[in-house]
């Protein structure tokens, strides 16, 4: 499945304040990035339930991204050091479960960061795809089997 | 032909179980195998957490003595850091314990061994329960077998801060002490439950030393079986349930061995077989010579029965007459008649009641130095307390952070397990013949293994069977060879 | 004779506990006894699986069903008492979330039956592992098929209730039976079908008699570094990763009030999706630092991040099962 017509499936959180408007910023510079990412729009960075993540990932995302104000520009203060905090904390969540946590990214962008956003999207989905497809629970359900003994000891 | 015979889930016993009887064409057995359905993996997933989790996560092996698991976990975690706790959190645990092993031999007496001895095996199942035996020998003492397990669970509760799966001991002691208030009413409780112990111990000879039949049943032959005993004990070579050493006797009575906790391994292994999830522990030093009693056979016992075979006597004043009359009726040490550990298992109540007492009397009980803070770096510890179904072994290995690497677990019953398979199927052997089967004497083969285990902490409420008990026999092809139903 | 509703209660994976809780109702239990028929209950009543298989669908009222579904047994009797049951009630921590057992849903079951069939005292020089069925000289043997996860009984088959706890605590079981006797009376109305009963409606911190001030830590302390631990204060401001802000509350904290943190047992507080989720929000809230070597060096006083904060819900949980468990084969 790790060939090139693998598209993966990328969820984006981002901030309504600095970081989706880089996103708009290269929409309207008609800076290309992939079409893979679905872009959710967020008050701030710090507002991203780790929730989102998991849920993201368990209903078929192959990556998600996180995108904030850069640290000392969030509208909220200090949110987007909780995002970072959230970050590293489900990085090392997603490292147990068997999740390659360069499947989740965290990048700040400002408004005027268009392109430079832009780039790290193509960049990310290039990584993700390398990564293959995650398809989560996609296959649990066939996967809870019980497998002959024979097989598991094998 | 061969025909066979299930029962499916085996009643009134810890965890689940199923016995399969064949029979050959004569009807006679065969064989029997008691399997146990279940592998939950505690060895596998404790790996990867921290050392101090082990007296939470391994509760939740087994929620009828949740409390073995907290000790012996505690106790593998100060190993690790090679930390000794303060003499009062010591003591603190023992009486969490102590409070503990009264409600749960309170609770097999009365609502599980018990009531196939005060109803007799062939009473109707319908009466075969706790029920049943109170309105046998009076509701009053309903009444007290309910007080002794609410009085359990409130010490266990008040010093384990949960009445199941306890959280207050951690590696180098205790979170908490107790006041001079708390004690007092602990106190209290454990007086009673000297008078209790003493009490059950008289119905005891009244019901069933008194009448001829039952002993004549406890003598007999179909429940024997000579086989090594295990327990641990003082330094005194007293029963203990807390601390102490692994003393093993043989089938004669003479020591076999007594080794240190931290050796386990170099006199225990087990044995696997294909057709059930439990392995099956033996004496390494004797070898595995397959179901089998006697000297050459590594199967030993670890019971109430075992423990006062394993020990020269109680630590106690009233529980040591208890055990000198024990040996005095039965002819001498050791007993190998499997039925008489409902005796012995009161013995050790009485032990219990006692021991209660004289550690919630200590001066240093309400001390409020109860933790010591562990300073070595962790490695590798074991730690071994007395379950009531057997001597309970937890190992840990961990790293340098103190987190979990390897674990080895030798878990109550499991001990027992040999036995119990031999003891069933020598029941079945002598209480199926010619293809006779009736009720009552499968009721009699789940007694044997009830003799070992019948944990199931089921209380002093088990309710009244209503539903009529079902039994098919099947021939060589799966048909059905015979319904025993009975209704109740 | 007028016929009294059926009741049932059964274990699957489970440890025996949320059956002893049962039992500590005390003279509760004689409740029970007075106002349902106990057609099944193995731990205490003598009737055994073929019995249920004889009743007609529905015939029970009410089954309370714990343990996790680990093996296809588990699931054959979750899905017959689903079929006999009006109203199934997953009871305990293992039946709603999978409890400590679930845990085992971080390995592929191949490791799990290794692991405990290798131990440092097992004798098995020619790997032996139970097997499902195993000819033996007097005919077959059968044993329950493992399956490659630890299911919530949800995942299984359609649950009307929850009760969660580790075990559920006895005075919300008491509480339970009053109102479900009440209902067979016709004297209250049942719940809302997939409502959690027998617990209260906010977090272990809200029961918490501890005190809270300054929600900032710079150090992630292990109970026994830390013990006795500071008897008024919050424990996760002395540094120790309790589990209190994202458990749901009932049980009246009992474990900060024995000195010791929260680990979870009642699962996650009300209108909360995933309790690990929830937990890493909450934690990395308190966490006082914004650079990531520095949140880092904290994060590390936590040394089993997946145990720590899914402790008792792995199983339960929007990820369910580490990709090796589940993808093994
Ligand atoms: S929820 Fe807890 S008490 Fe109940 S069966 Fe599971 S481990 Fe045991
Ligand atoms: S975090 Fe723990 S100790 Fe602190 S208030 Fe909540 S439950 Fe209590
Ligand atoms: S404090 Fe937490 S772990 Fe302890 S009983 Fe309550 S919910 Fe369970
Ligand atoms: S407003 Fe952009 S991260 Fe907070």
């Amino acid at each position: 499945m790790n060939d090139k017509t693998f598209e993966p499936t990328i969820i984006g959180f981002t901030c309504n304040w600095c970081s989706y408007r880089a996103a708009d910023t290269a929409g309207t510079a008609r800076v290309k990035y992939a079409p893979n990412v679905r872009l959710i729009r967020l008050m701030c960075s710090g507002r991203l339930d780790p929730t989102f993540v998991f849920k993201a990932f368990a209903g078929g995302a192959d990556g998600v991204m996180v995108t904030g104000c850069h640290p000392g520009d969030c509208h909220y203060v200090e949110q987007n050091y909780k995002a970072l905090r959230r970050f590293i904390l489900m990085k090392r969540v997603l490292v147990q479960m068997g999740i390659d946590p360069a499947r989740l990214k965290l990048q700040w962008a400002s408004a005027a960061e268009g392109v430079q956003l832009a780039a790290e999207i193509n960049k990310f989905v290039e990584e993700v795809r390398a990564l293959g497809p995650l398809h989560w629970n996609l296959d649990y359900q066939e996967a809870v089997s019980t497998p002959a003994m024979e097989e598991v000891t094998a | 032909m061969t025909q066979r015979i299930s029962i499916d889930p085996v009643t009134r016993l810890e965890g689940h179980g199923k016995i399969e009887i064949f029979l050959d064409e004569k009807g006679n057995v065969a064989n029997s195998y008691f399997q146990i359905p279940e592998l939950r993996g505690f060895e596998r997933f404790v790996v990867g957490r921290p050392i101090e989790e082990m007296p939470l996560l391994t509760n939740r092996i087994c929620g009828v003595c949740p409390e073995a698991h907290h000790m012996a976990a505690s106790k593998a975690a100060d190993a690790v850091y090679k930390v000794d706790p303060p003499r009062a959190a010591k003591m603190l645990r023992e009486l969490l314990y102590m409070a503990f092993y009264c409600t749960d031999h309170t609770t097999h007496f009365y609502a599980l061994g018990g009531p196939d001895f005060v109803m007799g095996p062939d009473a109707p199942v319908a009466e075969r329960n706790i029920l049943g035996v109170i309105h046998k020998v009076g509701l009053e003492i309903g009444g007290k077998v309910i007080q002794m397990r609410k009085y359990g669970h409130t010490v266990v509760e008040m010093l384990g801060g949960r009445k199941v799966h306890p959280c207050s001991s951690i590696p180098g002691g205790m979170t908490k002490g107790i006041t001079e208030e708390q004690r007092k009413e602990i106190e209290e409780m454990g007086r009673w439950a000297v008078d209790f112990a003493q009490f059950s111990l008289k119905l005891f000879n009244d019901i069933v030393l008194g009448n001829k039949a039952y002993v004549d049943l406890i003598l007999g032959d179909v429940y024997t079986h000579r086989t090594y005993s295990m327990g641990l004990v003082d330094a005194n070579n007293k029963v203990n349930f807390y601390d102490g050493n692994v003393r093993v006797t043989d089938p004669n009575g003479r020591e076999f061995v007594k080794y240190e906790p931290k050796d386990y391994m170099n006199h225990i292994a087990e044995h696997v077989e294909p057709w059930t999830y439990l392995k099956f522990p033996y004496l390494k030093n004797v070898g595995w010579k397959g179901f089998e009693d006697g000297m050459d056979s590594g199967v030993y016992m670890a019971t109430p029965l075992s423990r006062l075979n394993a020990a020269d006597g109680m630590a106690t004043p009233l529980a040591q007459e208890e055990h000198d009359r024990f040996y005095k009726t039965l002819g001498g040490k050791p007993v190998h008649q499997r039925l008489a550990t409902h005796w012995a298992r009161l013995i050790e109540l009485l032990y219990a009641a006692e021991r209660w007492v004289e550690l919630v009397t200590d001066p240093e009980i309400t001390s409020p130095n109860v933790h010591t803070k562990p300073t070595d770096i962790p490695t590798e510890g074991i730690g071994i307390v007395e379950a009531p179904r057997g001597t309970l072994t937890h190992h840990y290995w961990t790293d340098e952070r103190g987190v979990v690497t390897k674990a080895n677990l030798i878990v109550g019953t499991t001990n027992n397990y040999a036995p119990i398979q031999m003891s069933t199927n020598k029941a079945a052997r002598s209480l199926i013949k010619d293809g006779v089967v009736n009720e009552g004497l499968l009721n009699m083969v789940e007694m044997a293994f009830r003799a070992y285990d019948p944990c199931f902490g089921c209380a002093t409420h088990s309710l009244p069977g209503q539903m009529p008990l079902e039994i098919t026999i099947r021939d060589a092809d799966g048909n059905p060879f015979e319904v025993l139903k009975q209704f109740c | 004779m007028t016929a009294k509703p059926k009741f049932a209660m059964y274990w699957a994976a489970s440890c025996g506990g949320c059956e002893i809780a049962v039992l500590n109702i005390h003279e509760k239990i004689l409740d029970v006894d007075a106002n349902f028929d106990v057609v099944f209950w193995p731990v205490a009543v003598d009737a055994k699986y073929k019995d249920v298989e004889a009743m007609e669908d529905g015939s029970i009222l009410l089954t309370l069903f714990n343990g996790g579904i680990r093996n296809d047994e588990n699931e054959h009797l979750a899905k017959l008492l689903r079929r006999k049951s009006q109203i199934l009630v997953a009871f305990g921590s293992c039946a709603c979330e999978g409890c400590i057992p679930g845990l085992a849903n971080l390995s592929p079951v191949g490791d799990i039956v290794h692991t405990a069939f290798n131990t440092l005292t097992t004798d098995n020089p020619h790997e032996i592992y139970p097997r499902a069925s195993f000819d033996v000289p007097e005919g077959e043997l059968h044993i329950p098929r493992l399956a490659n996860v630890l299911r919530p009984l949800d995942l299984v088959v359609d649950v009307d209730y929850y009760m969660p706890g580790c075990p559920p605590e006895s005075h919300q079981i008491a509480a339970v039976v009053d109102l479900v006797v009440k209902v067979v009376k016709g004297e209250a109305e049942l719940p809302p079908k997939g409502a959690v009963i027998g617990v209260g409606d906010s977090t272990v911190c809200d029961e918490c008699p501890r005190a809270r001030n300054v929600k900032s830590i710079t150090e992630f302390k292990r109970i026994q570094d830390v013990a006795p631990v500071d008897p008024n204060l919050c424990l996760l401001e002395q540094g120790i990763p309790c589990n209190g802000p994202a458990t749901r509350s009932g049980c009246n904290s009992r474990c900060p009030n024995a000195g010791t943190q929260c680990i979870g047992c009642y699962g996650p507080a009300e209108g909360v999706l995933d309790y690990g989720a929830r937990l890493i929000a909450a934690f990395a809230s308190v966490i006082d630092a914004k650079e990531p070597e520095e949140i880092e060096r904290i994060l590390d006083g936590i040394p089993d991040p997946v145990g720590q904060v899914y402790r008792f819900n792995l199983a339960g949980s929007l990820l369910k099962a580490s990709a090796e468990a589940w993808k093994a084969k």
